[in-house]
């Protein structure tokens, strides 16, 4: 497949509706319009047998490009070119009538997909028992749950033959068994050779299925790499980008404030993203207004909702950090192993008087975050784990 | 900008012929899926109709017989058409129920297809197929309903003493002017309406001024005794005039004018044959002009 320079301009209408009466009325009037580049000069060749992925975020043009490979919207510029049997579907359960029962829904679905009424005869019971709802195939959809839903529209568009198939955003639906299932579906799909364009928010699947994948933002491609990278630029789009509250601490009456807070990766670089299992440091610059014996410095790090991973704290092992005079500025830095699971965390620097506890530079709550980015497990923590299985 | 070189990318298979993706049109080239998706979506709606409620179908029968009935009584114990002098008039309730019939087809073929793109916006937005399916469904859909109906005529037809004539052999001919009128209504309203939001009312009162306009309580032979030639040339302009017409003459009895007598010669029936054509293409012209940007525009 292949997409060149391809552009999309929408053209909104600054009244809506217009009516057959306005234009009577006001025959010469010259509707205005507002111009969005949906999609700017797009440029990728697919390979056959490719597993591709589009991400973006909401508004950047990713569906919009979708539609345009599967033709519902035509192209204002360039052109798009295609090998083979491109599957229709954009979205699942398009066309599903809730008043009928799932026997008539997916034929009616297969036959907007393509197929023929005995192509779709034909493989209904394929489709209902991949979907595992034998015991409901003369129910209405109405009485469906929504799980139910779902796994009925994507065992019918999956089961649809066509060497290219376009999916937008299904995974993240289904119980845990079933979305294995579409898992494995999506590698019999890969190994049989079908070129697959997958739009996705769900770095975790981008990155299990996708030989490459695509960035866009704004209409325009702002990256074409490998997935592990696309994901990390991703996350960066995400995250990085946001204006980061780092109020500097208000000086306390000595004067000494935090100046600043972040994270380093392992190579010393500042970083707002980072891989799982990539090691990190917690990283502080303190301005020190008074004298200071052996001050506590510490780091809290806390989840989004609040609960504390870690506390950091320099006296840990009984050891001292020194005397300090006023005047100078420090930089503290924490090391951690990559242990920690893919999550937003939050930094809170602070800093105590030795023996008291009592806080001596006035602490600033999440001055800083990182995102780690990666596959959870579902624990809170990637401690490293030996397993050892033995037969007896 | 990485080009993502070095990736791993499997092997090719077999390279089936490259074929650009054009954007959506009215026909897109494939007429058996075309077919097959029209055909699918009028069942599933006739379908609904009949099993939505315990009395389905009864109710699409309802409407016109309630109509005629209406009609009838007015008529005949009111206005006394059928002891009139005027030609078949022994048949008026044949003729009534045959013209309401065909008429309530048009109507459900055209009017069903005002809103039909909008309404079916959600597959149009999400699915490549012909454009054009969707208000031949409509007119499939009334015609389904039309096929059943006219069962119903012909049990009271026959019922009312009508002999079978060599004649009804016509009727495939009034049925399929009368399709190819009401497609071509249906694909201008369909199209026009995703611009123009008031078009339904507009062509709601139309429908209504269109029933009153045509043979449908009155038979041409009692309106040609009343107005001038030239108003009787305006009157059978209208397509729908001379298919109701000629749908008296050839199915209920042969002592109502046909549509040629009623016009002179049936060389003027070029006239309203011409005007259905040219219906038919403007109403293609014009959806198929639209087809492509009518999911972006709804």
């Amino acid at each position: 497949m292949s997409i060149e320079t391809v552009s999309k301009t929408f053209r909104l209408p600054h009244q809506q509706y217009s009516t057959l009466k306005e234009r009577v009325l006001h025959p010469f009037r010259t509707t205005e319009y507002d111009e969005l580049n949906a999609v700017r000069d797009i440029s990728v060749e697919i390979a056959t047998g490719e597993f591709f992925g589009i991400v973006g975020r909401n508004g950047s043009g990713k569906s919009t490009l979708l539609k345009c490979i599967a033709g519902i919207y035509g192209v204002d510029a360039g052109r798009i070119s295609i090998a083979g049997r491109l599957s229709p579907f954009i979205e699942l359960g398009v066309g599903f009538n809730m008043d009928l029962t799932a026997r008539d829904n997916v034929v009616i679905n297969a036959i907007m997909l393509g197929l023929s009424r005995r192509e779709a005869r034909a493989r209904f019971d394929e489709v209902i028992d991949f979907a595992e709802l034998e015991e409901f195939v003369d129910l209405k959809l109405k009485n469906y749950s929504s799980g139910m839903l779902v796994r009925l529209a994507f065992a019918t568009a999956i089961l649809v033959d066509a060497e290219i198939l376009l999916i937008d955003e299904v995974l993240a639906v289904g119980d845990a068994a079933f979305q294995q299932k579409c898992f494995e579906e999506f590698f019999r799909l890969k190994r049989e050779g079908k070129t697959i364009v997958f739009v996705s928010h769900d770095m975790f699947s981008v990155e299990r299925f996708c030989d490459r994948a695509m960035l866009m933002e704004r209409g325009a491609m702002l990256q074409l790499a490998d997935p592990h990278t696309i994901a990390r630029a991703y996350h960066k789009l995400n995250f990085g980008d946001l204006p980061h509250e780092a109020p500097q601490s208000a000086p306390d009456e000595g004067g000494s404030a935090i100046l600043d807070a972040w994270f380093e990766s392992s190579g010393g670089e500042r970083v707002t993203t980072v891989s799982q299992e990539e090691p990190l440091s917690m990283c502080f610059e303190v301005r020190l207004e008074e004298d200071l014996e052996d001050p506590v410095f510490a780091a809290t790090l806390r989840t989004e909702l609040g609960h504390t991973i870690i506390v950091a704290r320099s006296d840990q092992h009984g050891s001292s950090s020194g005397s300090f005079r006023a005047g100078e500025t420090v930089t503290v830095r924490f090391a951690l192993p990559g242990w920690l699971t893919p999550s937003r965390y939050m930094l809170t620097p602070s800093v105590a008087r030795e023996g008291t506890g009592e806080a001596a530079v006035a602490m600033v709550e999440d001055m800083t975050s990182v995102v780690v980015h990666g596959n959870s497990t579902g624990g809170i923590l990637e401690l490293p784990v030996e397993t050892r299985i033995e037969r007896a | 900008m990485s080009t993502g070189q070095g990736v791993r990318l499997p092997l090719p298979g077999r390279a089936p012929a490259r074929h650009r993706v054009h954007g959506p049109s009215a026909l897109s080239g494939d007429l058996r899926r075309f077919w097959s998706l029209t055909f699918t979506l009028a069942r599933t709606e006739f379908k609904l109709r009949f099993f939505g409620s315990a009395l389905g179908y009864l109710w699409t029968l309802v409407r016109p017989l309630l109509l005629f009935g209406v009609l009838w009584v007015f008529f005949t114990q009111v206005g006394h058409v059928n002891d009139s002098t005027a030609p078949g008039a022994g048949y008026y309730g044949v003729q009534l129920l045959g013209s309401i019939v065909l008429f309530t087809f048009f109507a459900e073929a055209t009017g069903g297809a005002v809103r039909s793109m909008v309404d079916r916006e959600n597959l149009l937005r999400k699915i490549h197929f012909p454009r054009l399916v969707i208000p031949a469904s409509i007119v499939l859909l009334a015609m389904f309903n039309l096929g059943l109906n006219l069962v119903v005529v012909f049990v009271f037809a026959l019922g009312s003493g009508v002999t079978p004539m060599l004649s009804w052999l016509v009727l495939p001919l009034i049925v399929g002017g009368l399709v190819l009128l009401s497609s071509g209504v249906a694909m201008l309203l369909s199209a026009l309406f995703v611009y123009f939001r008031d078009i339904q009312p507009i062509w709601e009162v139309i429908s209504q001024i269109l029933f009153y306009a045509s043979p449908v309580i009155i038979s041409i032979d009692t309106v040609r005794e009343k107005v001038s030639a030239t108003v009787l040339h305006l009157y059978m302009l209208n397509p729908l005039a001379v298919i109701f017409q000629q749908f008296r003459h050839s199915m209920v009895t042969h002592a109502t004018l046909s549509a040629g007598q009623a016009l002179g010669s049936w060389a003027a029936l070029l006239e309203p044959f011409a005007i259905v054509v040219g219906i038919f293409a403007i109403g293609f012209a014009v959806f198929n002009r639209s087809a492509a940007k009518i999911a972006e525009n709804l």
